[in-house]
């Protein structure tokens, strides 16, 4: 495996492997010395022509982890805010030698054009691409809800998790149907019909309207951002509105089976999409996802430039 | 008998009897297999099909303002490449040909060219912007003589505009050609909106967003007795609308573009741009509706859409690339390929939609004519049983952006004559001034 650009890009036994991986790696980050050798003398360049805090942030961490060298390129400030074109910002990257290149990028698509093109040869991991795919995210959250609901290691099977909110315009919600529904869960989305996408017909879950009638039957519920310029592109009347359907507040989580967790990838609209006592309650693991985060992208790393995953068990 | 400049021998009509063509003082001279008497050039034409010259009605020429991506030379170049012997160059120019200086402007640099015909398509509003009429009576009465007015790029999308502009073309036998998008459903669309837009987060095109346009302007010519041209129809509602147009008698004609008989909204899986064009690539269903409709007449014609564009506009990510693909050099063999290879059509309709049709909807004299004696000798000579290879880096437009590069398509033209020299001749392109 030479890049990370879509899920669909996995087997289900690599993804499983870069999970198992990242179980492994966590323990050497719990540990008193954080920092593996691996990628000693690798150079990673971060390359984010959207802002991000907590994935670039993530994924440095995980780098020099990894003891990597780590080259932040944001879009602000940079000769990406200067108009220059996505190839001449990959053979400058090119010419100086980079590894690998995580990119997070507003136009679908810009990670495989990379990974395509001529204009440079390391490994493209995409870190978000428009509202595409967002594959690192989904290893996180397949990694966060296998540590507290899985049967110990392997896949997803048996499970139920809800995917609520924004699907139309979510990355996170594209991979993590592909991934989840791949490690065995059932999928279900719930929004409102406009933040559906018109050819949803034959992905891998089933599409509720209705929020209430889901919410008892899942052990996940996943809540995606919802950006506030979408009420003025008439997807629904108000906010307030949609927090009444769509929200996720003490009311519905009162609703939940024990033992099912609640997830956000973040940034989160508190009050909007979910109340400000659910993102703070113990079903919440959302903090624990930017933890499970950095392991994760580690065993990204590891295995895509180190050449395979971690054995089980290994030191 | 008089010196014929060229024989044709062996060659098969549009019907399929062979004959031999003798063209003399830019005349067909003779149609015969009996031709007596001797020709400067004699050709032979064993296997291949003689068909009136090729006619475009949807051509971006870029001169003037975008000569960096193609101009009316290297266009025509193309154009004879292709075997055609008329191309109309759409308005969205830089300056708009919204004037008469601007539609003459470009009829001279065809002229000088001296390819083939280059009939200015004029703005049907002032810089395209859709809301005041441009000089449509200047341009209809200049020495480009303009009949088809289009605001193509934009749709004029105001029902009072378009209506006005039906009505007002009326005065001289004029066609307001619309690009059917609704612009409000389609800001910022990317692609055909449906699974492959949904599976990669491209922002969709709505076939709906076509067939509400063409639905209320048939409406609109119906109402105003005026006459309406659809460009580059994509959709199988599109089609069954224009169906149920002409069996009300509304005077309607409608085209569609080789790559729409041929490419699919899946080829965006590789979010590589030269697939990215505007209208979309619809689904394999539409394809087959399409190539129905051609075949049955619903369609009445093949239009380029040829869009050069310079490199850096392709070479980026999907949603910052410019819409368009190359069309002239491929129009014919795309259409053997999905049209007659496929038993749809045959040679006598092929000729019909992409010469005799295109030149009757433009009203362009000496074009799509029958191949008789004392015809304006405007011919191609294609032969259909040999292949070639599509290569970006041989095309003669001055852009590269071909979605069929590396493709294997069928028909070779031979040969191109425009008023009775051969513009075009086993690869060679020949001005008045000889080999480019």
């Amino acid at each position: 495996m030479k890049n990370l650009l879509s899920i669909a890009d996995l087997s289900k036994s690599e993804a499983i492997s870069i999970l198992d991986t990242a179980t492994e790696l966590a323990r050497v980050s719990d540990g008193a010395v954080k920092k593996l050798p691996t990628l000693r003398g690798r150079t990673i360049v971060n390359l984010f022509a959207e802002d991000s805090t907590r994935t670039r942030i993530s994924f440095e961490a995980a780098a020099k982890r990894l003891s990597a060298d780590v080259i932040n390129f944001s879009a602000k400030g940079s000769s990406l805010s200067k108009g220059e074109s996505l190839k001449d910002t990959a053979m400058t990257l090119q010419a100086m030698g980079a590894d690998a290149v995580v990119i997070r990028h507003p136009a679908s698509g810009a990670a495989q054009r990379l990974a395509d093109s001529q204009w440079m040869s390391g490994s493209v991991i995409n870190a978000g691409d428009g509202t595409h795919e967002h594959p690192s995210q989904a290893l996180l959250d397949a990694f966060t809800i296998r540590k507290h609901l899985g049967m110990g290691g392997g896949d997803l099977t048996g499970l139920s998790v809800a995917i609520v909110g924004d699907i139309l315009h979510s990355r996170v919600a594209r991979s993590n149907v592909l991934l989840l529904s791949m490690l065995g869960a059932k999928i279900t989305l719930v929004a409102p019909p406009t933040l559906l996408p018109v050819g949803i017909f034959n992905w891998p879950a089933t599409v509720s309207y209705d929020f209430d009638s889901v919410i008892p039957h899942v052990d996940v519920v996943m809540m995606l951002r919802v950006q506030q310029e979408r009420m003025s592109d008439l997807f629904f009347p108000n906010t307030r509105e949609y927090s009444r359907y769509f929200g996720l507040n003490a009311e519905r989580t009162a609703c939940m089976k024990s033992g099912a967790i609640v997830m956000h990838p973040g940034p989160m609209n508190r009050g909007l999409e979910i109340s400000a006592e659910v993102a703070d309650s113990a079903r919440s693991v959302i903090t624990e996802q930017v933890t499970n985060g950095v392991s994760v992208r580690m065993a990204i790393l590891y295995v895509l430039l180190a050449g395979g995953a971690l054995e089980v068990g290994s030191n | 008998m008089a010196m014929a400049d060229y024989l044709i021998k062996g060659v098969s009509l549009p019907d399929g009897k062979k004959t031999e063509i003798s063209i003399a003082n830019g005349l067909i001279a003779t149609v015969s297999s009996e031709f007596k008497g001797e020709a400067n050039i004699v050709i032979d034409a064993q296997e291949c099909v003689v068909l009136p010259g090729l006619v475009d009605l949807h051509t971006h020429l870029r001169e003037p303002g975008r000569e960096d991506a193609e101009t009316v030379l290297s266009g025509s170049s193309a154009g004879v490449k292709g075997g055609f012997t008329a191309v109309s160059a759409m308005a969205n120019t830089s300056p708009v040909a919204d004037t008469a200086g601007v539609v003459e402007q470009v009829y001279r640099l065809g002229q000088a060219a001296g390819l083939l015909d280059v009939f200015p398509i004029g703005a049907v509003t002032q810089g395209l912007n859709g809301e005041a009429l441009s000089e449509i009576g200047a341009m209809a009465d200049s020495v480009a003589r303009v009949r088809v007015f289009s605001d193509d790029g934009n749709c004029v999308s105001d029902p009072l505009v378009m209506r006005r502009a039906l009505e007002y073309i009326k005065k001289f036998g004029g066609v307001i050609a619309q690009h059917a998008q609704d612009p409000r459903m389609t800001i910022g669309s990317q692609m055909n909106e449906g699974e492959i837009s949904a599976r990669l987060g491209l922002k969709g095109w709505p076939a709906v967003a076509e067939e509400a346009i063409i639905a209320r302007d048939v409406l609109l010519a119906d109402h105003v007795k005026s006459r309406l041209h659809i460009c580059h129809l994509t959709t199988a509602g599109g089609v069954e609308i224009i169906r149920w147009a002409k069996a009300r008698g509304i005077d309607v004609t409608a085209e569609v573009t080789p790559h729409h008989l041929l490419l699919t909204d899946d080829l965006a899986s590789s979010y590589d741009p030269v697939y990215k064009v505007n209208p979309p690539l619809r689904t394999e269903s539409d394809v087959h509706a399409l190539r129905e409709a051609l075949a049955d007449g619903t369609i009445d014609i093949v239009a380029t859409d040829h869009a050069p564009h310079p490199t850096e506009s392709k070479e980026c990510e999907w949603q910052e690339a410019a819409f368009g693909m190359l069309g002239l050099e491929t129009a014919l063999s795309i259409v053997q390929k999905t049209m007659v290879d496929t038993g749809l059509m045959n040679w006598l309709q092929v000729a019909d939609r992409m010469s005799i049709k295109p030149a009757q909807i433009g009203g362009y004299e000496n074009h799509g004519q029958p191949l008789v004696v004392g015809s304006v000798a405007n011919l191609v000579v294609i032969n259909p049983t040999q292949k070639w290879t599509v290569d970006r880096d041989l095309v003669l437009s001055k852009s590269t952006n071909t979605p069929y590069h590396g493709h294997e398509l069928p028909g070779v033209i031979t040969h191109t004559f425009f008023k009775g020299k051969a513009t075009f001749s086993n690869g060679n392109v020949f001005s008045a001034e000889g080999k480019k």
